[in-house]
């Protein structure tokens, strides 16, 4: 048993190195171990204290976020929540402002439920995760890090130390909404997120679209072609659904998940379009547009 | 068993504890302070939020020694020498306390909203407490105690 409080980066690879596992707000880790999902790690190492982690640097080629950014910061930070719109949104949207104190962005990452608020936002505005170890860093798509529900191809001695968003074209802007029963305090029944690039005359030259809580891992929707607004929205809600794969629990049948992530896509493509035009649509968009549960 | 000090309330404890004791039971069981509820012990109610260096925190899915070397303050910490904080005397004036469960988490969250926020709108006021599960009340007179408070000229 032992307990390091890490201030830098090498300290908490050394302690990682030797086995013990990271903890930053413990939002995922406490409450997994008290529900039996996996016990408590022995050796721990206490992340929140590092500084470099912390920082989010903005520059001509993108977003650097720091693994322990939590998601307050990104929810009310003036460029993420307006140039990189749907991590914002998701953000926003994660438990209580108390839930949004302790959490950070690398864990809702490495945790890797398919259910994540930030998980298909980062998809769409093609984030890649930076894994540092005592050994070396490497940077890895989410495609290739998530490997299934709770399960990534980090190694136990990898930190992710931040999350780099390249920055989105001219003309284009984005959207992650969900379908939730309460307004907080909740985990997404499905959503969706969407990137949208705009063409001169206002039609979509391109875009991206991923759903989240239709499959093991957030995944990506394939093969929606360009046109009008209208026609894409229409194409990425009829493909979502098509290529949603989810299950039936309590929160919800794998039928009217099925339909609703359609619907959710339909409706992020939407948004996003609006928010490329240049009109304000604020975060996060559930609230804005007053979709979900009413408070 | 690890042996550290909390400061709580501005007063520093020496804790000894198993390292995966959440901050919660520590504060009940071995600081002694039974102001923070244990409701859901799942993340969800709030009846056990407190401030860690003034922002609200769960304490029931929050690590006790993870706390040290930061300031803790729980509902205990709220009162200012003999007299209540403004918002307790307001919740209790409002009706914004039936069984009572909810209340100190309540408190600390709507303690949190206005040291951040000193004027929230109804809207606001919600968002703030909304990690905050009420089953008495119907939330609408904790809402008004807290708006209350904010409009009282401060001391």
């Amino acid at each position: 048993m032992s307990f390091v409080i890490a201030t830098t980066i090498d300290e908490a690879l050394a302690a990682l190195a030797a086995g013990a596992r990271p903890v930053a707000g413990g939002s995922d880790l406490v409450v997994g171990a008290r529900h039996g999902k996996a016990p408590l790690p022995g050796d721990l190492v206490a992340i929140d204290r590092i500084e470099e982690l912390r920082c989010i640097e903005i520059t001509d080629a993108g977003a650097c976020i720091g693994a322990g950014v939590n998601h307050h910061t990104i929810e009310h930070h003036p460029v993420l929540s307006t140039v990189y719109t749907a991590i914002s949104d998701g953000s926003a949207l994660v438990g209580s402002p108390s839930t949004r104190n302790v959490g950070t962005l690398g864990g809702n990452v490495m945790n890797a439920s398919p259910a994540m608020d930030t998980g298909s936002p980062l998809v769409v505005l093609g984030a890649e995760v930076e894994l540092r170890s005592a050994s070396g860093s490497r940077r890895v798509g989410l495609a290739e890090l998530w490997t299934g529900p709770g399960r990534t191809s980090a190694r136990p001695d990898e930190l992710c130390v931040a999350i780099h968003v390249p920055a989105p074209a001219a003309r284009s802007n984005s959207a992650y909404l969900r379908l939730e029963y309460r307004r907080s305090m909740e985990i997404a029944v499905v959503g969706a997120a969407a990137s949208v690039t705009l063409a001169d005359d206002g039609s979509v030259s391109s875009l991206r679209v991923a759903l989240t809580a239709v499959a093991p891992t957030i995944i990506e929707v394939a093969g929606i072609a360009g046109g009008s607004v209208a026609d894409v929205a229409a194409a990425a809600q009829a493909a979502a659904a098509d290529q949603a794969r989810p299950i039936s629990d309590v929160r919800a049948s794998d039928a009217y998940r099925r339909h609703t992530v359609g619907v959710m896509a339909r409706r992020a493509v939407e948004a996003a379009a609006r928010r490329a035009l240049g009109e304000p649509v604020s975060v996060p968009v559930n609230r804005a547009l007053g979709i979900g549960a009413a408070s | 068993m690890i042996s550290y000090t909390l400061t709580v309330n501005g007063v520093d404890y020496p804790v000894a504890a198993d390292q995966g004791r959440n901050l919660l039971s520590v504060l009940r069981t071995e600081v002694g302070l039974t102001g923070t509820k244990e409701g859901c012990d799942d993340c969800e109610c709030g009846a056990c939020m407190v401030l860690l260096d003034g922002q609200p925190v769960n304490s029931c899915s929050y690590l006790a020694v993870q706390a040290q070397g930061r300031a803790v303050t729980t509902v205990e910490g709220l009162q200012q020498g003999d007299e209540m904080h403004p918002l307790q005397r307001n919740i209790l004036e409002e009706g914004g306390v039936q069984c009572g469960f909810c209340t100190p988490g309540m408190l600390v969250s709507a303690c949190a909203l206005l040291e951040r926020n000193p004027s929230p709108s109804e809207e606001e006021v919600r968002i703030g407490l909304s990690g905050n599960l009420c089953r008495c009340t119907g939330y609408a007179k904790i809402v008004k105690a807290v708006q209350r408070t904010a409009a009282e000229p401060r001391t």
